[in-house]
């Protein structure tokens, strides 16, 4: 944490990103920058476009102005001649495999077992041998704790270990970058530690990772930064500690007193 | 304390509508049975008679080709109307909306007599008379086929529609080509959807290709038809293609339950491929 962060290269890096859904202006111009081994926690109310931006990082939303680089990458478009082209399906997919995503609702694929669901994309898309993919995806279940369960399917597992396995499969593609969108928001509260441990052993090992979460005490203890967002618009950042025990803004005091 | 006797509540209106029934059931019987105009003895005789035979293979032909052709053309169909682009969409629900909108009966009459407006194929290299390419066989195999690919298309887009959104993100956050998360994670879970309605419309397409004896395509009934039409054996014919279709459907519903068994009880093992569908298919053949 305390690494002279100046010296690694950015994995991401966003500039002046909007995005609009018709007539509403979602994202009103968002810089950020992360970078390598870094945690980042997005922080702000519902509504005010963490998941939006999140979702940009790997184009599964298509921002209307500005850019993101991951690893020096411009993602979803070909620079051509001062215009941005759209990239087609297989080119973005091509991307998008360097960058793990989690969501809110797991989205374990429901008709394949945990084994399957981790260790089919690096087969088809990393080449990796059937044997060195399996060997891969148990590693995986032993670091999120869930050891000799590769043969169940996810509706015979609780939320907190289908979002382990949704962790797991998102290693599996040895990706630069996690996001995490809201990942313990949709468990019972007896679960969401089993979760938050499994992310503080990924930050420790160095993952660069970006989480939007309302887990005020995570954000506290492993993020090297917290973003603070309202209303499209970056509001505050800095140290996590700084921002979260001693806010300057005051939207940021507002927010923070109704999540404790 | 003793225990006291439970007595049901008595339904007496069913009692006596069941009554009813019966009498009206064995009156039926009683009356097909004892007909003087029906002669029983030459039923057997035409039951496996060689033309009978080679109708029931033209039926079942009809209908598997037809059949696998309006799977094929309704998924093209489905995935076309699901489309961003305003004109696949538009062209595929136009021909949905035609297709299901004019009857059938009406559809095989006009392949039939296509050549009035198209006399003649010209492809350039080759010229031909439409009548020797759309023959009745031609005719009634398209009709079947493009009506039903009218009704595959909404029952497959169900099945993709049923299916969150979450598992096409996932695939794509993952790194799967759309045609990879098409392939390998939405439709092998429309597939458990869309197995039940396919499994119906087969059972019915069974039945409905006796609709091209209209233009004599040579399927069970044309061929009953044909017989009776020289021996004047109407009744007993078409007992006789009855039974035929009433052994073909209760085969096909036998199929249709085992399958779904099988993909039923895959919601806590979902299987998701058509090998599943086959694995069962091969089970039961060695059984029999
Ligand atoms: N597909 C969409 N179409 C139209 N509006 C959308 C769409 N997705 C999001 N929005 C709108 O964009 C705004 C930002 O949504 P977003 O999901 O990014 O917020 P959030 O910060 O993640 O909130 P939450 O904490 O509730 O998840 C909201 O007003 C939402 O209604
Ligand atoms: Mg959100």
């Amino acid at each position: 944490m305390n690494a002279p962060m100046n010296s690694r290269s950015k994995v991401v890096e966003a500039i002046d990103v909007h995005k609009s859904f018709g007539p509403l202006e979602v994202l009103k111009g968002i810089n950020l920058a992360v970078r390598k081994g870094e945690v980042v926690c997005l922080l702000g109310p519902s509504g005010s476009g963490k998941s939006t931006f999140l979702r940009c990082i790997n184009h599964l939303e298509r921002m209307t102005q500005g850019r993101i680089l991951v690893d020096g990458q411009l993602i979803g478009y070909h620079e051509r001649g001062g215009a941005l082209d759209e990239m087609s399906g297989r080119e973005l997919a091509v991307q998008r495999r360097d960058i793990g995503m989690v969501f809110q609702r797991f989205n374990l694929f429901a008709h394949q077992n945990v084994l399957t669901n981790i260790s089919q994309a690096p087969i088809l898309n990393r080449g990796q041998s059937k044997d060195a993919a399996v060997a891969r995806a148990k590693e995986l279940l032993k670091m999120v704790d869930l050891e000799g369960r590769e043969q169940a399917y996810p509706n015979q597992l609780s939320g907190g270990q289908q979002q382990r396995v949704a962790i797991a499969r998102a290693l599996a593609m040895d990706p630069k970058l996690m996001l995490f969108d809201e990942p313990t928001s949709a468990l019972d509260p007896e679960l969401v530690g089993e979760v938050l441990g499994v992310m503080r052993k990924l930050a420790a090992d160095g993952m660069t990772m970006i989480v939007v979460t309302h887990e005020m005490a995570f954000a506290r203890d492993v993020a090297d930064r917290v973003v603070f967002m309202d209303q499209g618009v970056v509001v505050e950042e800095g140290p996590a500690r700084d921002v979260i025990d001693n806010p300057q803004h005051e939207r940021t005091r507002a927010f923070l007193k109704r999540m404790h | 304390m003793s225990a006291q006797k439970i007595i049901p509540a008595r339904h007496w209106g069913q009692r006596l509508v069941a009554v009813f029934l019966i009498a009206i059931v064995a009156f039926a019987i009683y009356m097909v049975a004892t007909s003087r105009h029906i002669s029983w003895s030459t039923i057997p005789q035409y039951i496996f008679d060689e033309t009978i035979l080679d109708g029931i293979r033209l039926t079942i032909l009809f209908t598997v080709l037809s059949m696998v052709i309006s799977i094929v053309a309704g998924a093209i169909l489905a995935t076309m109307r699901l489309a961003s682009n305003p004109v696949l969409s538009s062209f595929a629900s136009l021909y949905i909306w035609f297709f299901r909108g004019t009857p059938l009966l009406v559809q095989i009459i006009f392949w039939f007599n296509i050549q009035l407006f198209i006399p003649s194929i010209d492809l350039g290299f080759l010229q031909m008379d439409t009548n020797v390419v759309v023959t009745a066989f031609v005719a009634a195999l398209l009709a079947l086929s493009l009506n039903e690919a009218a009704y595959m298309a909404e029952i497959i887009r169900g099945g993709l529609l049923a299916i969150d959104d979450g598992q096409n993100e996932a695939a794509k956050a993952l790194g799967y080509t759309p045609a990879q998360a098409m392939i390998r994670i939405i439709f092998p879970q429309a597939l458990r959807v869309i197995i039940p309605p396919i499994g119906n419309q087969t059972i019915s397409m069974l039945k409905t290709t006796s609709l091209v004896s209209v233009v004599a395509a040579q399927d069970l009934l044309t061929r009953a038809q044909n017989i009776y039409a020289r021996n004047f054996l109407i009744i007993e014919l078409l007992i006789v293609a009855s039974l035929w279709y009433l052994l073909m459907t209760t085969i096909a519903t036998a199929l249709q339950y085992m399958i779904e068994q099988h993909f039923g009880r895959s919601s806590r093992q979902p299987v998701g491929s058509w090998r599943a569908a086959l694995r069962v298919l091969r089970a039961e053949g060695t059984k029999g």
